[in-house]
């Protein structure tokens, strides 16, 4: 299937420190790419660029077929990019259904008594977590600070999608997460692959990206170190990579 | 895709939906603590200071009366905090427009409607300047309007000095402005009527417009407020301007109530308007608090206030006794808050 986002030698700086040097990845329909690398390696420079929250100093992106350069995150979401960043983007102190519709507020009435719909924002907002196999939220005016890691980032996932997302990027999701959540969130990524969206998955865990990834590039500095298919590589030598390409001493890194 | 997933995840069985009993819905309400700290001064004052006058109609009024004043200019510095920053400018703004509208109307003789609108429109000014400075710098609200209010008093001090000979300008007649900003009902000043609007504008705001949202999240989370496309500087811009608009509707209102404006007055409100709004349960690090909390600050700091004249202890000891009670409400406030979240979250 024809790539659903390109992006062509990308390269971004700030100041002297080059983030990005003349990075090139692919995002298909229906397939985890999973974007590897140590701190520091410009993968949360990659997706930020990807989610129109900055711009690429020099480089193309492509979406769709056609060259595109978002003005900013609201742009690319209209474009059907969603972003679920490293920090999640949740508002602790605030309801789940007033999170969920953030900047999307649905309303009724007409002029000055234009009001928000809180019954639809709570309605809605309460279906699509439950999609994502979140139940134990039975209200959704609870405050989304009394949920946890894995709940909230199904709630962003939910939002991202619900607004349209063709392309779906994950800043390491897993990060935070002990391994019951974890699996909750990789079941996340191979549900909506098998719906066809593409995905753009930043972790840190081999173990999770071998389970879900079907190509893979690993950044080191900025630059692609490694760009392959699934199955092209084994297990020592993706760890090998993410390690930063030296010798790898197998003491259990990467998960 | 409106849609979105139409599967759903077969194993692990979830855990039953947490059931919200009694505890948790009051947790829940933002204002709880602000409510039971107000019913127990005022009982403690009713008790201690009722037989002098405290409960009487006039006691009431006293009160109320304070707590208006300080109320229309403490609620948007409220949702200004809420949305992350802070105004210590409205003391030079109330002083600021009363001059002007002494002076302009009674030194000059100009008409009030001129006045009054030359002393909003200077509201408006002092907020778009401390928003623009805010916006554009990224210095802290602290300093900027800590700055803007010292630049602005010192700017009325001087320019009525010089063009009056003093600070201190009457105001014999304000005309139809009387009616509308200084009459009172039985003891109570109009002021209170103001308030009671105010406090349903800024209700309705918070809590029913799709703005009122974006102050939540500006001042819990401004990155992820501005990725999700919340406008956040223009969110801060509307929130500086309520702020000094509503500081000068005091200003105005004090100029034509008490036949007289004053430049240098009004610095009182630049720490009890905030006083007001922590007390009353806005979170002083931004994205959380209520517009009833606020309100019932006020009043707390308006029976605190009066209460405390009508025991007949001396009043010196008033400020002593606002500084401990900030201490407490922003303790309890904070406790409650966090067993708000805490109840709800169980591991998975
Ligand atoms: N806004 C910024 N200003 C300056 N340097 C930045 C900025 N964002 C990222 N960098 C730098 O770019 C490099 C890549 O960072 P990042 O993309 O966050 O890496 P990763 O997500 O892989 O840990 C780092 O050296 C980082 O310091
Ligand atoms: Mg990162």
């Amino acid at each position: 299937m024809a790539a659903l986002m390109t992006l062509e030698g990308v390269t971004r700086t700030f100041g002297n420190n080059i983030a990005l040097n003349d990075v090139s990845l692919e995002a298909h329909p229906g397939e985890v790419h999973c974007l590897l690398g140590d701190n520091g390696a410009g993968k949360s420079t990659l997706i930020k660029i990807m989610s129109g929250v900055t711009s690429p100093t020099i480089g193309q992106l492509t979406f769709d077929g056609k060259p595109v350069t978002f003005r900013s995150p609201r742009d690319a979401q209209a474009h059907g990019i969603g972003t679920v960043h490293q920090d999640v983007g949740s508002i602790p102190l605030i309801s789940v259904a007033r999170n969920f519709f953030l900047g999307n507020e649905p309303t009724k009435g007409w002029g000055p008594f234009r009001r928000l719909d809180h019954q639809t924002a709570n309605r809605i907002a309460l279906e699509q977590i439950r999609l994502m196999g979140i139940r134990r939220i039975a209200d959704a005016e609870q405050l989304v600070g009394t949920m946890s890691g894995g709940e909230r980032q199904a709630l962003a996932i939910a939002r991202a999608l619900y607004f349209g997302a063709k392309l779906l990027i994950l800043d390491e999701p897993t990060a935070a997460l002990g391994v019951k959540e974890s699996k909750i969130v990789i079941d996340l990524i191979k549900q909506a692959r098998e719906q066809g969206i593409a995905l753009v998955f930043i972790t840190h865990n081999a173990t999770h990206a071998l389970s879900v990834g079907d190509r893979f590039t690993v950044l080191i500095q900025g630059r692609v170190a490694s760009q392959f298919r699934r199955g092209e590589k084994t297990r020592e030598e993706v760890l090998n990579l993410m390690a930063g390409g030296e010798a790898f001493d197998a003491v259990g890194h990467g998960d | 895709m409106t849609s979105a997933m139409e599967t759903t995840i077969a194993d692990p069985p979830a855990p039953p939906p947490t059931r919200f009993g009694l505890v948790e819905r009051l947790l829940r309400v933002v204002w709880i603590g602000p409510l039971i700290a107000a019913l127990v001064i005022y009982i403690f004052f009713v008790i201690v200071g009722g037989a002098s006058g405290f409960f009487s109609i006039p006691g009431t009024a006293g009160w109320l009366n304070t707590a208006a004043e300080l109320g229309i200019i403490a609620l948007p510095v409220g949702l200004l905090m809420i949305s992350g920053e802070f105004d210590l400018s409205t003391g030079s703004v109330v002083g600021a427009a009363s001059i002007i509208v002494a002076l302009g109307t009674g030194f000059y003789g100009l008409p009030i409607e001129l006045t009054i609108t030359m002393a909003l429109a200077m509201g408006v000014g002092v907020g778009c300047f401390n928003a623009l400075l805010v916006n554009a710098t990224k210095l802290p609200s602290f300093i900027v309007t800590l700055a803007s209010n010292f630049i602005l008093a010192g700017t009325a001090l001087g320019l009525s000095r010089l063009i009056s000979g003093s600070s201190n300008v009457s105001l014999k007649d304000a005309g139809w402005a009387e009616a509308v900003l200084g009459s009172k009902w039985m003891f109570f000043n109009v002021a209170v009527l103001w308030y009671l609007l105010a406090a349903i504008l800024a209700a309705w705001v918070l809590k029913q417009t799709r703005f009122g949202n974006w102050i939540f999240a500006t001042g819990g989370n401004p990155d992820a407020a501005r990725r999700a496309g919340v406008p956040v500087a223009r969110v801060k811009l509307i929130l500086f301007i309520w702020t000094a608009v509503s500081a000068a509707f005091v200003g105005i209102m004090s100029a034509v109530m008490y036949n007289q404006g004053n430049a240098a007055s009004g610095q009182g409100y630049v720490f009890q308007t905030a006083i007001a709004a922590v007390i009353g349960g806005v979170l002083l690090s931004g994205g959380f608090g209520s517009v009833i909390g606020i309100v019932l600050g006020t009043f707390i700091y308006g029976i605190v206030s009066l209460g405390l004249f009508y025991t007949g202890w001396p009043t010196d000891w008033l400020a002593t006794f606002i500084g401990g009670l900030l201490v407490i409400a922003v303790l309890t406030n904070n406790l409650i808050r966090e067993l708000a979240l805490n109840r709800g979250k169980k591991k998975l």
